[in-house]
C-alpha cells in the first residue's frame, strides 16, 4: 500500500458498505483506537523536525505512512527534545530535503549534485533502502555507485601492491609475487630487467638475420643468417633457454596452474619458444623444410612478451577487445562496400581492352586501395564509367572507414582513465535484481496481512483481546490494523479466506487427493493454513505426514490427522497444548 | 560535453522511433493532459452540507488532493487508487460501481463535494441513510429496484477482489449461489427483484446487518 492512499483509507473503509448488506457472516471487530491514552497523540497534527538547525515542518500521519523507517516508528522518540518539543537530527540538511519528499510523495529522488556516498549514509541512517529510489533517477544513481565501487577497488588494489610482505609466504607464493610485481624486491627487477632485455636481443637477431650481409668472392649474396649460422643458433638457444626457464618458472608458481596455462601471455610465452623445439627434433628433411621456415615466422611473437613490462601495450590490447563490435562493423561495411565496388568496377571495365580487371577477386584489390586512399596506381581504370565510379569509391571510402574511428578511439581513452568497466549487461542484471525486489514489496503487503491474521487469530482463540495486548500489537501501525481489518470484512462477506500461492497450490492438490480417497474430515478446521504458526513454514510442513493419510487407506480418525501439525508449531510466547488446539477448531 | 550527447541521442531515438510527431514537436501519449483545475466550496459550506467537522474536512481534503491535484477524480485514478488497498484481488469492477455511486451529478468525474458528500451519508448518517444508499450502490440502472442481474454483477465484483488465492478454492457459481440466498432473505414478496422498502425492512431485521452498519461510526 503505497503512502499516498493511506489517507484514502477512510474511504476505502467506506466502501465497504457494500458488502455489509450481502454479507451472511458478522463481521470482525474493528481495530480500536486510542487506546490506553498514551497514544493521545493519533490525531493529526505537525510534527517539527529540526535537522542541524534548519527546521521541516509535516503532519505526523505523513511520517507513520512508512512505518519501518526511522521517522515513521517509534525509534524518531529516541531524538525528541523535551525543551523545545521538537524533534532533534544532527544530519545533513540537504539530503534530508529527500528524505522528507519521500514520506510525501512516495517516491525516493536521488539529487544529481550529491555525492553517492553521503546520500547512502543517510538514507541507511533513516532506515529507508536506496532501491526503491524512483525510474527517473535510478539509473544516476546506479552510474554513481559503480564509478564508486570501481574507485574504492581502484584504490585497493593499489594498496595491495604496495603492501609489506606478509611473513610466512612459502617460496612458491613469494616467486608469484616476484614475477608479478618486479618492485617488490632487487631480484625480481633484475629478472625483470633481463628478460626484457634478451626479448629484445631475440626479436633484434630474428631481424638481422634476414638482412643481406656481404658477399664472399664469387658468390651470390647471402643473408647473415647463413653466413654466421652458428653464431646465431647460439643466440636463439640462450634467448629460448630462458623463456623456457622463466615459462617453467611462472608455471610452478602460479596458484592455480590451469587459469595460469589459459591466460593469454602464457600462450604467448608458449607460441615464442616452441618453434625452436620442433626445429630440432625435426630433421633436414625437404618435404618440411617449408613448413619449418613458416614456423619461424612465430618467432617474431616474442615481441609480445613486451605487453608484461609495458601497460600502454596491455591498454592497447584491452581497448582493441573492448571495441570488437565497433571494429567488427568496422569491417562489415568495409566488406559491402568492396564487393558493391569491386562488382561494379568489374563491369565497368570489362569493355575495355587488356584491363587489369580480370575478375571481381581481381578488383578486390583495387577497391580496397582506393578506399583507404593509398592508390598504388597497379590497377588503374581506363573507361569513363570505370573512373566516374573509382571516384565514387575513394569518396566513400573515407567515409566509411572515419566513421568508427572516433568511436575506437573514445574508448581507449576512457579505459584509458578507467581500468575497469562494468558490462553493460551486468547493469541488465541488476535492474533486472531491482524489479524483483519491488515485485517483492508489493506482495509483501499482502503477505503481511496473511502474516498478522494468523498472529489475529491465535490471540482470538486464546480470548486476550484486552487493550494490553492490542497494545503490543501496536508495533503494526494503527493504519496497517484498519486496512487488515478492511481485508477480513471481505472475507467475512464472501466467507472465503485469503491464503498465500503455496497454500492455495497444497490445498488444491489435498482437495483432489482427498476425495480420491473418499475421506473428509468433517471437523477438520476451515483454515488449516492459519495453524502452521506465526514461522511463515505453512504448508512447507503439510507434505510430510497428512498425504499419506489421504491416499485411500483406511482413514485415521480425525484426531491424529490433525495433532500432526503440533510438532511445527512455534508461537512465540508459550508452547501449545491440546486443550488450546481444540479451542482453535472449535 | 556528456549532457549534450545525452539529449542529442534523446532527440535522434525520439526520431528513429517514430511515435515523435516532427510537425508538433510532440511525443504520442497515451494519457491526456487534463487541464482542468477544480476547487471545492468553501469549508463553511461544506460544513454546513456535511456532518463533518472543520478538522476532520481539512484531513480530508489534504488526502484527496494528495491523490488528484488537479481536484477531480477520473474513473482510471479512481480504479487505480482503490486497487491499492486490494492488491490480491481485481477490484475494478466494485471501484467502477462505486464511482457510479459517488459521482452523483453523472459528470465522468468525482470531485471533492461528490466525494465527500458521499462519505457523510455513510460515515455520519443514520442507519436508513446508509441503507439507503447502500441500495443505490446495488440499484445499477436507478430504476428503484434490484434485479437479480444486477446483483450477479455487483456479487461477482465482490468476489473478484478476492482474487485468485483463496480459502476454500472459489467455485465459479459461488457468486450466483450468493445471490440466491440473498434473494431469499430480501425478497419478501418473491417477485424477482427488491425495492427500497423490502430492502430497508428485511436489513433492518438482520442482527448481523444492523451491527455492521454500525462499524461506520468510528471511521474517522
Amino acid at each position: 500500500m503505497s503512502a499516498g492512499v493511506s489517507a484514502w483509507l477512510p474511504f476505502a473503509r467506506a466502501a465497504a458498505i457494500g458488502w455489509m448488506p450481502v454479507a451472511n457472516l458478522p463481521m470482525p471487530v474493528a481495530p480500536a483506537e486510542n487506546c490506553g491514552g498514551q497514544h493521545h497523540h493519533r490525531k493529526d497534527e505537525l510534527v517539527v523536525l529540526n535537522v542541524s538547525g534548519r527546521r521541516f515542518q509535516t503532519w505526523r500521519q505523513t511520517l507513520e505512512r512508512y512505518p519501518d523507517t526511522l521517522l515513521g516508528s517509534s525509534e524518531k522518540e529516541f531524538f525528541y527534545d523535551e525543551a523545545s518539543r521538537e524533534y532533534f537530527f544532527d544530519r545533513d540538511p540537504d539530503v534530508f530535503r529527500s528524505v522528507l519528499n519521500f514520506y510525501r510523495t512516495g517516491k525516493l529522488h536521488y539529487p544529481r549534485y550529491e555525492c553517492i556516498c553521503s546520500y547512502e549514509d543517510e538514507l541507511a541512517f533513516f532506515g529507508i533502502i536506496p532501491e526503491i529510489i524512483g525510474d527517473c533517477c535510478y539509473e544516476e544513481y546506479k552510474d554513481r555507485k559503480r564509478e564508486n565501487a570501481e574507485r574504492l577497488q581502484d584504490d585497493l588494489d593499489d594498496e595491495n601492491k604496495d603492501k609489506a610482505k606478509p611473513p610466512n609466504m612459502t617460496s612458491r607464493e613469494s616467486m608469484w609475487r616476484a614475477f608479478e610485481n618486479p618492485h617488490t624486491s632487487t631480484m625480481a627487477l633484475v629478472f625483470y630487467y633481463v628478460t626484457g632485455f634478451f626479448i629484445a636481443i631475440s626479436v633484434l637477431t630474428n631481424v638481422v638475420e634476414t638482412m643481406p650481409c656481404g658477399a664472399a668472392p664469387h658468390h651470390k649474396e647471402v643473408s647473415c643468417g647463413d653466413r654466421y649460422t652458428v653464431a646465431f643458433f647460439c643466440m636463439d638457444t640462450a634467448c629460448v633457454l630462458l623463456f623456457t626457464v622463466e615459462y617453467l618458472a611462472r608455471l610452478f608458481a602460479a596458484p592455480c596452474r590451469v587459469r595460469f596455462a589459459r591466460s593469454v601471455m602464457s600462450v604467448i610465452d608458449v607460441v615464442a619458444i616452441l618453434p625452436y623445439y620442433i626445429g630440432l627434433v625435426m630433421t633436414d628433411n625437404e618435404d618440411v623444410s617449408g613448413a619449418f621456415v613458416t614456423l619461424r615466422v612465430f618467432r617474431v611473437f616474442r615481441i609480445f612478451k613486451f605487453s608484461r613490462h609495458s601497460q600502454g601495450l596491455r591498454i592497447l590490447g584491452y581497448t582493441l577487445k573492448s571495441c570488437a563490435s565497433e571494429l567488427g562493423f568496422l569491417l562489415f561495411s568495409l566488406t559491402m562496400a568492396i564487393i558493391i565496388f569491386a562488382t561494379v568496377m568489374f563491369y565497368a571495365e570489362k569493355g575495355s581492352t587488356s584491363s587489369k580487371f580480370t575478375s571481381i577477386p581481381a578488383s578486390f584489390w583495387y577497391t580496397i586501395v582506393t578506399m583507404t586512399t593509398l592508390g598504388y596506381g597497379d590497377m588503374v581504370p581506363k573507361t569513363i564509367a570505370g573512373k566516374i565510379f573509382g571516384s565514387i569509391c575513394s569518396l566513400s571510402g573515407v567515409l566509411v572507414i572515419s566513421l568508427p574511428v572516433p568511436v575506437i578511439v573514445s574508448n581507449f581513452s576512457r579505459i584509458y582513465h578507467q581500468n575497469q568497466r562494468a558490462d553493460k549487461r551486468r547493469a541488465q542484471k541488476m535492474q533486472k535484481a531491482r524489479l524483483s525486489r519491488l515485485r517483492m514489496s508489493k506482495t509483501g503487503s499482502s503477505s503481511a496481512f496473511l502474516h498478522s491474521k494468523r498472529n489475529g487469530l491465535f490471540t482470538e482463540a486464546l480470548e486476550l483481546t484486552t487493550c494490553i495486548e492490542q497494545e503490543q500489537r501496536k508495533d503494526t501501525s494503527l493504519l496497517e490494523s484498519q486496512h487488515h481489518h478492511l481485508l477480513h470484512c471481505l472475507e467475512k462477506t464472501t466467507n472465503h479466506e485469503f491464503v498465500d500461492e503455496r497454500c492455495y497450490q497444497q490445498s488444491f492438490l489435498d482437495n483432489s487427493s482427498l476425495t480420491r480417497g473418499g475421506y473428509v474430515s468433517s471437523s477438520r478446521s476451515p483454515s488449516p493454513c492459519s495453524q502452521e504458526g506465526v514461522a511463515g513454514t505453512c504448508c512447507g510442513t503439510r507434505d510430510h505426514a497428512p498425504l499419506s493419510n489421504a491416499k485411500g487407506v483406511a482413514a485415521p480418525p480425525p484426531p491424529t490427522y490433525v495433532l500432526h501439525h503440533p510438532p511445527h508449531h512455534h508461537h512465540p510466547t508459550h508452547r501449545p497444548t491440546v486443550r488450546e488446539y481444540v479451542t482453535v477448531y472449535l | 560535453m556528456k549532457a549534450k550527447n545525452r539529449d542529442q541521442s534523446l532527440s535522434d531515438s525520439r526520431e528513429l522511433d517514430g511515435s515523435y510527431d516532427q510537425l508538433t514537436d510532440s511525443v504520442e501519449d497515451d494519457f491526456e493532459l487534463s487541464t482542468v483545475c477544480h476547487r471545492p466550496e468553501s469549508m463553511d459550506k461544506l460544513q454546513e452540507q456535511t456532518k463533518f467537522t472543520k478538522k476532520e474536512l481539512q484531513v480530508l481534503y489534504r488526502g484527496f488532493k494528495n491523490e488528484c491535484p488537479s481536484g477531480v477524480v477520473n474513473e482510471e485514478n479512481f480504479k487505480t487508487i482503490y486497487s491499492q488497498f486490494f492488491p490480491q484481488g481485481d477490484s475494478s469492477m466494485y471501484a467502477h460501481f462505486l464511482f457510479e455511486a459517488f459521482d452523483t451529478d453523472k459528470n465522468g468525474s468525482v470531485s471533492f463535494e461528490d466525494f465527500v458528500f458521499g462519505l457523510s451519508i455513510i460515515l455520519r448518517g443514520t442507519i436508513n441513510d446508509r441503507l439507503n444508499w447502500a441500495f443505490n450502490l446495488y440499484d445499477l440502472n436507478k430504476d428503484g429496484c434490484i434485479t437479480k442481474e444486477e446483483m450477479l454483477d455487483i456479487m461477482k465484483s465482490i468476489y473478484d477482489m478476492m482474487g485468485k488465492y483463496t480459502y476454500p478454492n472459489m467455485q465459479d457459481d459461488a457468486p450466483r449461489e450468493h445471490v440466491e440466498s440473498f434473494f431469499q432473505k430480501m425478497d419478501r414478496n418473491k417477485d424477482g427483484v427488491v425495492t427500497i422498502e423490502e430492502f430497508i425492512e428485511s436489513c433492518q431485521k438482520d442482527e448481523n446487518i444492523m451491527q455492521s452498519m454500525a462499524l461506520f461510526d468510528n471511521v474517522i
